[in-house]
């Protein structure tokens, strides 16, 4: 198969143009089963030693090799070329995110910061037992879901959130944390791992997700990191950690939904920051202003929809005997 | 100015085995550092699939018994002393990684659950999938960065430096900077992994250079029985890919182009789980007959019912989809025997030391020896774990005793700084570093593969004669600093021509049939001439071939049959 690799290049020691990102083109003639990581490696052998990435193992294994395939990040060993081709090209970016450092490597120390920012290890209070801990097997087929991360960064390259906020902890860091929080190893004896549950819960962490369900599409191990930000806020309601807008912002939402069929717009970011937040509610009137103004204020009047009975029998499908989530405004280790 | 870089123990190589001796290291109260050319969480033994073995008593297995599988599997060339460390150690071992957080598969009361594995009569491989090794490297990685030891990332190792005979450090490229340093350490413990690119195809990652192996042997050190080269039963055909031998633990059957389950001619008990180098020939025998198909014979897994391969074989199942569009849920494999380990290495005693003062040596570039002629499936990482922890050990109170040394950095670094440079300004018409490494790649799995006879060793050995001509003037295209992957990838063809010089040294050497090493010219064991290790060490006339004696304990050399 003839096939044009256009690669986005940058140098950092080139002057002039070289220096900034700039598009090069390679045609190759490669295998009809060959992977994208296939053509660049016959790239760099055969025709051009400048080219740099990174990448190992070429089964998927190491998560060297992930970059940004026709927009979207993807392991380059695990994409076979002629099924990303588009018109005769296959178009090569480096990692969203992580700043470049040449060409199609990017620089993860970002990336590990975040790692370590969740304590990435085993911590269990107590006694360690002399043999191994007995716990189901299902608790850790289940985590394997998630140790399969190979940390290839695909998630933070294209998380819609860290791309506008630095801070955020990120697709892989919260996987990785949710690795912590639901091995039954972790925590007290009961598998609770409610300090790290707290930590999460601060800004940048489990709250900040938007749902855009990127991470999820593109991580090609399927750990579904988003999946596991929002189970680790259902463990950090549980573990009693409500007061803060992301707990109650779910609250609200699903309150509202539960009661009349459709979200209240107006009140929800009131409940959100909490209905006794001055300063949070301040806030909000230049925003409640403009809306006003232009006709977006959502009715004060919040009203049902028709046959709201049948919304209110899902709920009650869905979570029979609704167990409200103990509220809790102190710290467990204040 | 640049930084004064000095650490009482310096690990090359970041996989288990390095981080298991770092950690260690550490743990002792030594200055420990680790340096790798990749990230660690990038090393090879991701790849490794299966599981890893150990005889745990409370479960009624018997260490001994784990340690005759592995002497029977090593064909009585294992030293029996080291295996019986290793062995002996595993439970411990093993109960220290499900401690620290790997997410080992459970049995139905909740304790750790076991898959058979070839060679062995019991099943004693402990797993996380079929993906065992990347959860147990991910896991060290987590208590690497719990240690607090130093890491160089991404820097390259260029030289190991000699003092008096002793380990004094080592010169390496910082890859992101193109910047040199030297690193000044009181001991020094290689863990750079195989050497499996110096075939082609070979299951292991494009990183397994042979680095450690190619330092030591440069520097006068002994690299032991290296002829001793595992081709795994269950490759993809074009990548070389690896389809885990847990496959087989499960139940899965090998089958020629009719359907037969042909390891019945050649492990009547065993079946499919007879010892690696028993399997591999079984295969190529078949396919050479014209029993197979383009090649390969087939691996079917159709029998195990979705419910297993979804919960125990679901990478593989994955590689197979990806990369040779085939389910194996619903149609068989197809696959042959691939390059895959190395059985041979650094020659060390049972705390990882060297023939080199100062110099350790753990995992797959180190030769305990407990592998011996053929290496049990899972052992492998048993051993990275186990010998890396002593290693680390060892190497920490050695350093004790020492101090830094006295020697003259500046021309140690204007050595090292002018060869590179001398590579850089090179003419670009040369043949490139990857027409070599393929050509020598392709040659050694001709030759030097599942059988071998003289012709085509000495056919070889002329061969990298003249790839090593070749590489004198091997140009480096990029002379970037930042990022310049081309010369390191010449760098690494250095290493690589020296392990495989002495690979078909050793072949050429052992006029017998034991393990892996199978000479049509000599289709026997012969334990009279041959049960003894053979080491080569560099000299200016090529390898130098000597001999050491097998260390055998209590287990007397008898017929091997599965």
């Amino acid at each position: 198969m003839d096939v044009t690799i256009r690669v986005k290049r940058q140098d950092p020691e080139a002057t002039g143009e070289r220096r900034l990102p700039h598009w090069q083109e390679y045609p190759v003639s490669i295998a009809d089963n060959a992977t994208v990581l296939d053509a660049l490696i016959q790239i760099r052998e055969d025709d051009d030693g400048t080219l740099a990435l990174r990448c190992s193992c070429r089964s998927a294994i190491c998560g060297s090799c992930a970059m940004r395939i026709n927009g979207h990040a993807a392991l380059a060993c695990k994409t076979i070329a002629n099924t990303v081709v588009q018109n005769g090209v296959i178009t090569i970016e480096p990692a969203g995110v992580m700043p470049v450092i040449k060409d199609l490597v990017v620089n993860f120390d970002l990336f590990w910061e975040k790692i370590k920012q969740v304590d990435p290890y085993l911590k269990h209070i107590g006694q360690v037992p002399e043999s191994e801990y007995v716990v189901s097997n299902e608790a850790m087929l289940h985590l394997s879901g998630v140790t399969a991360c190979i940390m290839c960064g695909a998630c933070v390259s294209d998380c819609t959130v860290l791309e506008v906020d630095p801070t955020f902890l990120g697709p892989a860091a919260l996987a990785k944390a949710y690795r912590f929080t639901a091995d039954p190893r972790d925590g007290d004896n009961q598998g609770v791992s409610t300090e790290r549950l707290w930590a999460l819960s601060e800004p940048s962490g489990i709250w900040d997700c938007t749902r855009c369900n990127e991470c999820v599409q593109v991580c090609p191990k399927g750990v579904a990191p988003m999946d596991r930000i929002m189970a680790m806020r259902e463990q950090a309601i549980q573990a009693g950690y409500a007061n803060n807008n992301g707990a109650r912002h779910t609250d609200a939402f699903t309150e509202s939904v539960g009661h009349s069929g459709r979200l209240d717009e107006l009140r929800l970011p009131i409940k959100s920051v909490g209905m006794m937040n001055l300063p949070a509610l301040m806030g909000y009137m230049p925003v409640a202003l403009r809306a006003l103004r232009r006709g977006k204020m959502p009715p004060i009047a919040h009203k049902n929809v028709e046959n709201v009975e049948a919304v209110r029998r899902l709920f009650q499908k869905m979570e029979p005997e609704p167990a409200p989530p103990q509220v809790s405004t102190n710290s467990p280790f204040g | 100015m640049p930084e004064n870089l000095q650490h009482d123990v310096l690990v090359v190589g970041a996989g288990l085995a390095g981080m298991r001796a770092a950690i260690a290291a550490r743990a002792n109260g030594a200055s420990a550092a680790i340096i790798s050319k990749v990230h660690p969480v990038r090393s090879h033994s991701n790849a490794a699939q299966g599981g890893i073995n150990a005889a745990l008593l409370d479960r009624g297995d018997d260490w001994e018994d784990h340690a005759y599988d592995t002497i029977k599997g090593s064909d009585f060339l294992g030293d029996q002393d080291a295996i019986e460390v290793m062995c002996r150690q595993a439970g411990a071992s093993l109960i220290d990684m499900e401690h620290m957080g790997v997410t080992f598969n459970r049995d139905d009361e909740g304790r750790l659950g076991t898959r058979a594995f070839g060679g062995q009569r019991r099943a004693r491989t402990f797993f996380v999938g079929d993906f065992t090794g990347q959860a147990l490297l991910h896991v060290m990685f987590e208590q690497l960065i719990k240690s607090g030891v130093r890491r160089y990332e991404e820097w390259f190792v260029t030289s190991l430096i000699m003092e008096d005979g002793k380990a004094a450090g080592v010169t390496a490229l910082e890859i992101r900077t193109g910047e040199l340093h030297l690193i000044r350490a009181k001991t020094v413990i290689l863990a750079t992994g195989g050497c499996g690119r110096l075939f082609e195809p070979s299951t292991n990652a494009l990183i397994v250079t042979g680095d450690g192996m190619g330092l030591v042997y440069g520097a006068g050190g002994q690299l032991m029985d290296m002829e001793m080269v595992q081709y795994h039963p269950t490759t993809l055909a074009g990548s070389g890919v690896l389809i885990s031998e847990a496959a087989r633990g499960e139940g899965a059957y090998l089958r020629d182009k009719d359907g037969n389950r042909f390891m019945e001619k050649y492990a009547p008990n065993m079946m499919e789980l007879a010892s690696r180098d028993v399997v591999s020939r079984a295969e190529q025998t078949e396919i050479n007959a014209g029993n197979g198909v383009d090649g390969c014979v087939y691996l079917d897994c159709t029998h195990l019912g979705e419910a297993l391969i979804m919960e125990k074989l679901i990478q593989i199942r994955e590689i197979g989809i990806d990369l040779a569009g085939v389910d194996m849920i619903r149609e068989p494999i197809p696959i042959r025997p691939g390059m895959h380990y190395i059985m041979g290495g650094i020659k060390t005693d049972i705390d990882g030391l060297t023939n080199l003062e100062g110099v350790y040596a753990a995992g797959e570039c180190a030769n305990v020896s407990v592998h011996g002629g053929n290496r049990l499936g899972a052992n492998s990482l048993l051993d990275t774990i186990v010998f890396g922890e002593r290693a680390g050990n060892h190497a920490a109170a050695a350093a004790r005793g020492r101090s830094f040394g006295e020697f003259n950095t500046t021309a140690a670094m204007l050595q090292e700084s002018r060869r590179i440079q001398e590579m850089l300004d090179r003419p670009d018409n040369g043949d490139r570093w990857a027409s070599i490494r393929q050509d020598m790649g392709e040659s050694m799995n001709r030759n030097v593969a599942v059988f071998r006879n003289e012709e085509g060793i000495q056919e070889t050995l002329g061969d990298l004669h003249e790839l090593r001509r070749r590489y004198e003037n091997v140009p480096v295209h990029n002379k970037g600093k930042s990022f310049n992957t081309d010369l390191v990838f010449a760098l690494e063809l250095g290493y690589m021509l020296d392990c495989a010089d002495t690979i078909a040294a050793g072949a050429l050497e052992r006029r017998e049939s034991r393990g892996a090493q199978f000479r049509v010219d000599y289709p026997q064991r012969n334990d009279e001439e041959w049960l003894h290790h053979i080491v080569v060490t560099k000299s200016d006339g090529g390898p130098q071939i000597s001999e050491l004696p097998v260390t055998i304990t209590k287990w007397t050399p008898e017929e091997r049959k599965y």
